[in-house]
């Protein structure tokens, strides 16, 4: 009887039936696809995107020249050349990060003891050019500017976590 | 006006002007289908496919042409180039040819002759020389190995393909295009050769290399089989046969068991459709059904679609093939 059974199935092609009904019943169902550039998805919190060197409140960068993240970088595409300022401080001359190698880890972010580097929401900063991807301090300090208050957010939205 | 048409010249002039009639809207028809597959294949994975360029991406098949013919021909070295550009253009006149015996309605053939689909069978089995050839002249492995496959996997299922047209043709009586479909003004063939019909949609999609057949192709482990070597126009006319070839095989599957022109009941609502129409409908189906199994069925492996070939398809038609011969004749149904 099985084998009848199984014959019965074959012959009438009812998998292959059973198959396409499926597809069809998909044909009607509502699409999924976000139309990108007008809408986006939702980022976590914890997205790594474009590198930001952030400033304290009063306009002081935080960076202090410590140089984990250069020495954490996997991709070893972070450069730091540092020297003591006019009033004594420790801080950076050179702050360049090459966004061809970097690998969107986060491991800088994870050693920076005062929270200067952090990889921040955005990900829309293609180039035209490969030289526009060698980002000086200048740069990264802009984009700390011009990010600061959704990384504020982000910091805090994650802070339960960390 | 009547009579220019009856000399050389006007007759000339006539045959040329029906051919545009019948291919103007074929490749235009063409040009949809590829719009029309990339939107029902996105559908059915919930996605919404070109969406761009004009309302709905309608002008995406343009923009496409328009790239094709943007770009660098490329031949490559080693090929053999006579051959090489002449392969994607036997493709293409082949796929165009076989129109001239379609007829789209009663009387709306180009060319109405006796032995219609015996034309119709020796051009589409004539395609396999432009695949076979363009992997050839490529001078490529993956070219090589895919238009093998093709030229194996055309070749076993026309076999079957034959007994299920000859089949048809025992119900008929006639060679003819037009007397077929005029056989099913009451009932169309699919109703009572319903396995037959299966069995040559099924082969219809060997014989075009559509998935799950589409081995000749092989993304994964061809490349793109025997057209890898091609670029620019003379891959678009690949394309463009490819596509024609399956506006072919459903206008073939309508004529052959779909009724043709004639609306599926014979009352009001129906008939007031003129008959081109319900051609056009149905071919359309056909095709959509083409592009339905692409998206749900997976690729077969090799084997299996020989097996399915010869040790399915060629005995179950053949069986079939003599059951209605025995049927026809003891219930006296035979045609004259």
């Amino acid at each position: 009887m099985t084998t009848l059974d199984r014959f019965a199935r074959s012959f009438l092609l009812s998998e292959l039936v059973g198959g396409m009904a499926l597809t069809l019943k998909y044909f009607f169902r509502r699409k999924v696809t976000l139309n990108y550039p007008f809408e986006k998805a939702t980022l976590s919190p914890r997205f790594r995107g474009e590198h930001a060197l952030r400033r304290y409140p009063n306009g002081e960068e935080r960076c202090i020249a410590c140089k984990l993240c250069e020495a954490v970088c996997p991709a070893q595409c972070i450069v730091i050349e540092a020297e003591p300022r006019e009033d004594g401080s420790r801080r950076t001359t050179r702050y360049d990060i090459d966004m061809t190698k970097c690998i969107y880890c986060g491991m800088c972010e994870e050693a920076c003891p005062v929270d200067a580097i952090v990889e921040g929401p955005n990900m829309e900063f293609s180039t035209e050019t490969r030289e526009e991807l060698m980002y000086d301090k200048d740069r990264l300090l802009g984009n700390g500017d011009r990010w600061e208050s959704e990384i504020a957010k982000r910091l805090e939205l994650d802070a339960p976590y960390r | 006006m009547n009579e220019f048409l009856t000399t050389p010249i006007g007759i000339l002039a006539l045959t040329v002007a029906k051919t545009l009639a019948m291919l103007v809207p074929v490749l235009i028809a063409v040009a949809y289908m590829t719009w029309a597959e990339r939107k029902i294949l996105a559908a059915m994975q919930l996605r919404k496919g070109p969406n761009v360029v004009g309302p709905f991406g309608m002008l995406q098949p343009f923009a496409d042409a328009i790239k094709m013919l943007m770009k660098e021909t490329i031949i490559p070295s080693g090929a053999s180039r006579l051959l090489f550009m002449g392969a994607p253009m036997l493709t293409f006149v082949l796929a165009m040819l076989g129109w001239a015996v379609i007829p789209v309605n009663d009387g709306w053939a180009i060319a109405d002759i006796n032995v219609g689909i015996l034309y119709l069978f020796a051009i589409s089995s004539l395609g396999v020389y432009g695949i076979i050839i363009a992997g050839w002249a490529s001078n490529s492995k993956y070219a090589f190995l895919g238009a093998l496959r093709s030229a194996a996997q055309m070749v076993s299922y026309e076999v079957s393909m034959g007994f299920v047209i000859v089949t048809v043709l025992m119900c008929v009586g006639s060679l003819n295009l037009t007397a077929i479909v005029r056989a099913q003004e009451n009932l169309w063939f699919c109703v009572p050769l319903f396995p037959m019909f299966v069995i040559f949609f099924i082969s219809a999609l060997a014989e075009t290399n559509r998935a799950p057949f589409d081995l000749p192709e092989g993304e994964s482990e061809l490349v793109a089989g025997f057209f890898v070597e091609y670029s620019s126009m003379s891959f678009a006319l690949f394309f463009l046969g490819e596509y024609a070839n399956m506006i072919l095989m459903s206008s073939l599957t309508t004529i052959l068991f779909l009724g043709g022109w004639y609306p599926p009941l014979g009352i009001v609502p129906f008939t007031w459709v003129p008959g081109p129409i319900w051609f056009a409908l149905k071919v359309a189906f056909c095709l959509f059904t083409f592009v339905w199994v692409r998206a749900t069925f997976p690729r077969y492996r090799y084997d299996q679609l020989m097996r399915l070939g010869w040790k399915v398809f060629l005995p179950f038609s053949l069986v079939w093939l003599v059951l209605t011969a025995f049927f026809l004749k003891l219930t006296g149904l035979l045609p004259a």
